[in-house]
């Protein structure tokens, strides 16, 4: 099934990406393209197979709950676009 | 309370949805403090920040308190769980994803019993599971920028999700104030709603008796309840409010898209929140950076016997065990563990525990109200205020006296039986030695005897009361309360020469 | 011992020189830089490079081995960094726009390895921008040429990182794969470069791409010299949950020992449609030397591994949709000079700040985790990861090494494919199937085309088989000498200017 330009707006704004007309265009026609490419998968059977979302047989791992210095404030603004030396700032976001 | 007739034709029908911060050391992923209060963004570190290239690594204690919440909560433990990614954008979520559980959460299908007028009612719980919280976003004044603090982001947090099995307002607050109760027994979490400890969403709609059919309301999703008043606040109000726009419009459940409102805590009522520009989509996926977490049949026994008695079980206990009135034994577990553990303490050591239980909704209780203090606070120790209340029973001091012991312990500490010995306050019931007191009293204020004369029923033991006092006064306060009475009584009697109800 | 030859030396022999005082980790470090100084202009390899803190480093390791402390195992030898690597206090910035400035205030834990190891951080190399591509020229900042030829791609993702150990910037590398991001530039530049098996190195401080398949791993000339990084880098992280508690062996101790009776396995399907002819042709000598030294050699299939590159890109880039979403000119990095309000101010920033490939993959990825499609897409794609893994688990109860070429082509031209995704998608087709497995793969020099270009042998192994997969590697390497052949610098640059001029005339 075919991408519309509306089903991929709808993608860039979820995904938080703001695409010019030009974009928009050929985003389509390239995620159509990637997308009847990876349709392919449909030949495979994969009847009461288990989804593999690790490679590991590894489970149950854990820290134990000991607290460990944190960031000096400063370091821990140093690479933000915009701070106070208290907080992060953002355009005003309303509740 | 659900009424089928004609006062308010429809059945309420909520359900709650709760976080609660867990009593961590460290933050669920890494380990900064989990603390509450504390300067901003000051306990951070890369992987709360959610730089690029951290990695989450899951808090044992964390996962331990919820799996200890979650087999309180009767819930169904699951053999093996996994961790997902609930993907949004907000400044306040560093990852722009929150570490969440989706659909294979560790624990479902439980229970909390609350107390219900004549019994108790079993509230169901779909799930509970585990999760990171946020930061923190500030509006500033102005409304130029916003302000954030991580601090918060990346505690452990439990959500807990109820069936819609609640039918009144009160059901939903009683609802909650079980539920901290048991939190708290359980060392789980302070729940402390100011803090933001413990939070709540409601969803309610009504159930609606229209010409013998049952007609399901839209659900409305309630917000920004920050009290358990205002939840039950909340809940009346928008109970009211929906039956008023069903009686308006008559929409149906699944008619309209689930509408969430925001209780205003100075207007009291719920306004409509904005739409959010577009539906949320979570694209929930399994989180790549944690591993399963599989629990044994062992390891689950190991939590119910850690658990050990909870606080609805321990006011059964406390009305059978220790006679105590229901009412007394609500109050005391209410208070929490380390209060009722105090409670036990000192009744383990007296005749009646309801002397004890007197004493603790009295005068401990009043103290800790005044000063602010935690019964882990109170400066009196258990076996100490056993000692006094047992010399009471005893009757080696009034109830007047060991007030007096009792304030004295309360600033300087100390033993009741020095206190007593050397304030000399050690109960007087020596009978010759009142007998003289009174008649002492009665010489000094002949009025009495003829007030008593003149005055009929009630009015004569109000005279008799009057000497009593006087009788105390004169022996500071140690005559032995029932001794004075009775020979006041005796004495009055025989100087008047008629009886208290002639 | 002059800096032409200096740079031309194995990690293990800087080692030792150092070691027995015949050359200062100053005149090595300062070897390199000036090398670095005349060709990387060239070349293109580096983001950033670290001279004062090298040299610093490097007066410091002299100190100390005149004070007659220990010293790690890659004392004074420069390694450089793939910029998908947290360097403390260093820029590290994924070759993207969105992470221009971005100073990380840790160390990635193989960072912390290397520093342990006294290995003399070089700096940071290119790369497609987080890791996404196959040719290096999706970076945000420059493109990275092939030292073999200067008008070719080195591959990708780690192509700085294979290009500086290619043309002698660093005797060593880190680079990342997360779908043949190691190997395949490894082979296209003719150097050695191992995937090690997924859990086997940690990813603490590794910029996630997709994190269910990303790998750090080494590049070197030579396979001791790749057991010899990896033996740093390797090993349990308590950082990262799918670091796995499995004991590291010592690699070097038994590398030289071949392996006893060994089955190989030959991927036919490989060797079939869509390989270049040379690159099979090389990759059947190179049986041939395997036979030779009586390994029993046999046809298997991977029936399933066609699906590798569909499969893989809806994995990763659903991953990568999420592990990207944290670029949003908040917390650190690029942001948006206007914007209307908060959404908006994250859909310019990552517009602006997000080169194409990478906005391709985040949408792809968003789009296949969302509502309605997770199952048709995402699920499938994970069972379908399931059954490719089925296939090697088959592979290896017959045989102890697959074999195959690494990349269908030797090194194509910048520029070849960028217009077409899936034809650079397919770059990665033999690689990719490693990642979605989990197993540990390497890349070794087996040839060069008619045109000079090298050819790579990708040879695999069962998940934590390291050991093993360096045995057969260097039994290999002992019959050859293709991983002793250097590019000429100066010769490959003459030529490329030559024809610069020529059609620009
Ligand atoms: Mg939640
Ligand atoms: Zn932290």
């Amino acid at each position: 099934m075919a991408l519309t330009k509306e089903e991929v707006e709808k993608v860039a704004l979820l995904a938080r990406l703001r695409l010019s007309p030009d974009e928009l265009e050929l985003m389509t026609t390239q995620l159509n393209k990637i997308v009847e490419y990876v349709e392919q998968l449909r030949e495979v059977d994969t009847t009461d197979v288990e989804p593999l979302a690790h490679p590991l047989p590894v489970t149950n791992v854990f820290r134990r709950d000991e607290v460990r210095p944190s960031l000096p404030r400063e370091e821990a603004l140093r690479n933000a676009p915009d701070h106070d030396d208290e907080f992060f700032l953002v355009p005003p976001v309303l509740e | 309370m659900s009424t089928t007739t004609d006062v308010a034709p429809y059945t309420v029908v909520i359900g709650l949805e709760v976080h609660v911060q867990l009593l961590t050391q460290s933050k669920l992923f890494c380990a900064c403090r989990n603390r509450f209060g504390d300067p901003p963004n000051t306990n951070v570190c890369p992987v709360c920040l959610g730089m690029p290239g951290v990695l989450p690594v899951m808090n044992r204690q964390a996962f331990e308190l919820a799996l200890r919440a979650a087999v309180a909560l009767n819930c169904k433990i699951a053999r093996f769980t996994k961790w997902d990614r609930k993907n949004y954008y907000y400044p306040d979520l560093p990852k722009n994803y929150q570490i969440s559980q989706y659909d294979l959460p560790f624990s479902s299908d439980g229970y909390l019993e609350i107390p219900v007028e004549g019994g108790t009612k079993r509230v169901g719980i779909i799930r509970v599971h585990l999760e990171e919280d946020a930061g923190k976003l500030l509006h500033g004044e102005g409304g130029k920028r916003s302000q954030v603090d991580l601090n918060r982001a990346g505690t452990p947090l439990l959500e807990i999700v109820t069936r819609p099995d609640m039918n009144s307002p009160a059901e939903a607050r009683t609802f909650l104030e079980e539920l901290r109760l048991l939190l708290r027994y359980l060392e789980v979490s302070d729940c402390n709603m100011q803090e933001g400890s413990l939070r709540c969403d409601a969803n309610i709609n009504l159930h609606v008796h229209h010409n013998g059919e049952i007609i399901a309301t839209p659900i409305v999703e309630v917000k920004n309840m920050n009290s358990f008043r205002a939840v039950e606040r909340a809940m009346a109000y928008e109970m009211e409010r929906q039956y008023e726009e069903w009686k308006r419009t008559g929409a149906r459940l699944g008619e309209v898209p689930k509408e969430t409102r925001g209780w205003d805590e100075n207007r009291n009522i719920t306004v409509s929140q904005r739409r959010k520009e577009e539906a949320s989509d979570y694209r929930y996926f399994p989180e790549p950076d944690l591993v399963p977490v599989t629990v044994t049949e062992e390891e689950l026994e190991r939590v119910r016997e850690s658990i050990g008695e909870l606080p609805a079980q321990r006011r059964l206990r406390f009305i059978s065990g220790y006679a105590l009135p229901e009412y007394d034994a609500r109050v005391i577990v209410e208070q929490g563990k380390k209060f009722a553990d105090y409670f036990e303490r000192v009744a383990r050591g007296l005749e009646h525990a309801k002397n004890a239980s007197n004493w603790m909704l009295q005068d401990v209780l009043r103290t800790l109200n005044e000063r602010g203090w935690t019964i882990e606070e109170f400066p009196i120790a258990a076996e100490k205020l056993c000692d006094l209340i047992r010399r009471v029973e005893r009757r080696e001091v009034n109830t007047h006296a060991a007030r007096e012991v009792f304030a004295e312990m309360l600033e300087g500490g100390g033993d009741p039986g020095e206190i007593i010995e050397r304030k000399g306050l050690a109960m007087v019931s020596d009978e010759d030695a009142l007998r003289q007191v009174v008649a002492a009293v009665l010489d000094k204020n002949p009025k009495v005897i003829e007030d008593f004369k003149k005055k009929k029923g009630k009015k004569r033991a109000q005279v008799a009361g009057f000497v009593r006092g006087l009788v105390m006064r004169e022996t500071r306060g140690k005559a032995d309360a029932s001794l004075v009475e009775k020979l006041v009584n005796e004495m009055i009697v025989e100087r008047a020469g008629v009886g208290f109800d002639s | 011992m002059t800096a032409s030859e200096i740079v031309h030396l194995t990690a293990r022999q800087l080692r030792s020189l150092f070691e027995e005082g015949r050359l200062s980790a100053e005149e090595i470090v300062s070897a390199y830089l000036e090398r670095i100084r005349a060709y990387d202009r060239h070349v293109g390899a580096f983001l950033l490079v670290d001279e004062e803190g090298a040299l610093q480093q490097a007066r410091t390791l002299d100190e100390r081995k005149a004070r007659g402390e220990p010293l790690g195992p890659l004392a004074a030898v420069p390694v450089a960094i793939k910029d998908v690597l947290c360097t403390q206090g260093m820029r590290t910035t994924c070759a993207s726009r969105i992470l221009h400035n971005f100073v990380p205030p840790y160390d990635a834990t193989v960072i912390r390895k290397l520093r342990e190891a006294d290995a003399v951080l070089i700096g940071k190399t290119n790369m497609d921008e987080f890791a996404m591509g196959s040719s290096t020229e999706n970076s945000g900042f420059q493109i990275t040429r092939n030292p073999w030829d200067l008008d070719r791609a080195p591959g990708g993702s780690s192509g700085g990182s294979a290009a500086a150990v290619a043309a002698c910037f660093s005797p060593m590398a880190l680079g990342s794969d997360t779908g043949g991001s190691i190997r395949q530039p490894a082979a296209l530049c003719g150097v050695v470069g191992l995937k090690p098996t997924y859990g086997r190195v940690s990813r603490y401080g590794l910029v996630a791409f997709a994190s269910s398949l990303d790998q750090v791993g080494p590049f070197a000339w030579d396979v001791p010299d790749t057991a010899l990084l990896l033996q740093v880098i390797a090993g349990h992280d308590p950082m990262d949950s799918t670091s796995v508690e499995i004991e590291v062996p010592d690699y070097l101790a038994t590398l030289d020992q071949p392996v006893g009776g060994l089955r190989i396995g030959v991927v036919r399907e490989w060797l079939a449609d869509g390989v270049d002819e040379q690159v099979a042709k090389a990759v059947e000598q190179a049986i041939d030397v395997y036979r030779a030294l009586g390994a029993k050699i046999q046809d298997i299939t991977l029936p399933h591994s066609k699906y590798g590159i569909p499969a893989y890109y809806i994995v990763a880039p659903a991953e990568a949709s999420s592990n990207l979403a944290r670029y949003d000119g908040v917390h650190y990095g690029y942001r948006a000079a206007d914007y209307d309000d908060m959404v908006d101010m994250y859909c310019r920033t990552r517009a602006e700040g997000f080169g194409a490939e990478v906005k391709r993959r985040v949408m792809l990825g968003t789009y296949a985790l969302s509502a309605g499609y997770y199952e048709a897409y995402y699920l499938k794609a994970l069972k379908v990861r399931r059954v490719i893994r089925e296939d090697f688990d088959r592979a290896f109860e017959q045989v102890d090494i697959v074999l195959g070429p690494t990349s269908p082509t030797p090194a194509f031209r910048l520029g070849e494919r960028i217009d077409d995704p899936i034809s650079m998608y397919l770059s990665d087709v033999y690689t990719v199937t490693a990642n979605l497995a989990g197993i540990a793969g390497i890349s070794i020099p087996c040839g060069f085309t008619a045109d000079g270009l090298p050819v790579g042998l990708q040879l695999l192994a069962p998940p934590f088989e390291e050991e093993r997969l360096l045995r057969a590697a260097r039994m290999y390497e002992r019959e050859t000498n293709w991983h002793t052949r250097r590019p000429d610098l100066e010769r490959v640059v003459a030529q490329f200017e030559a024809k610069q001029s020529a059609s620009a005339g």
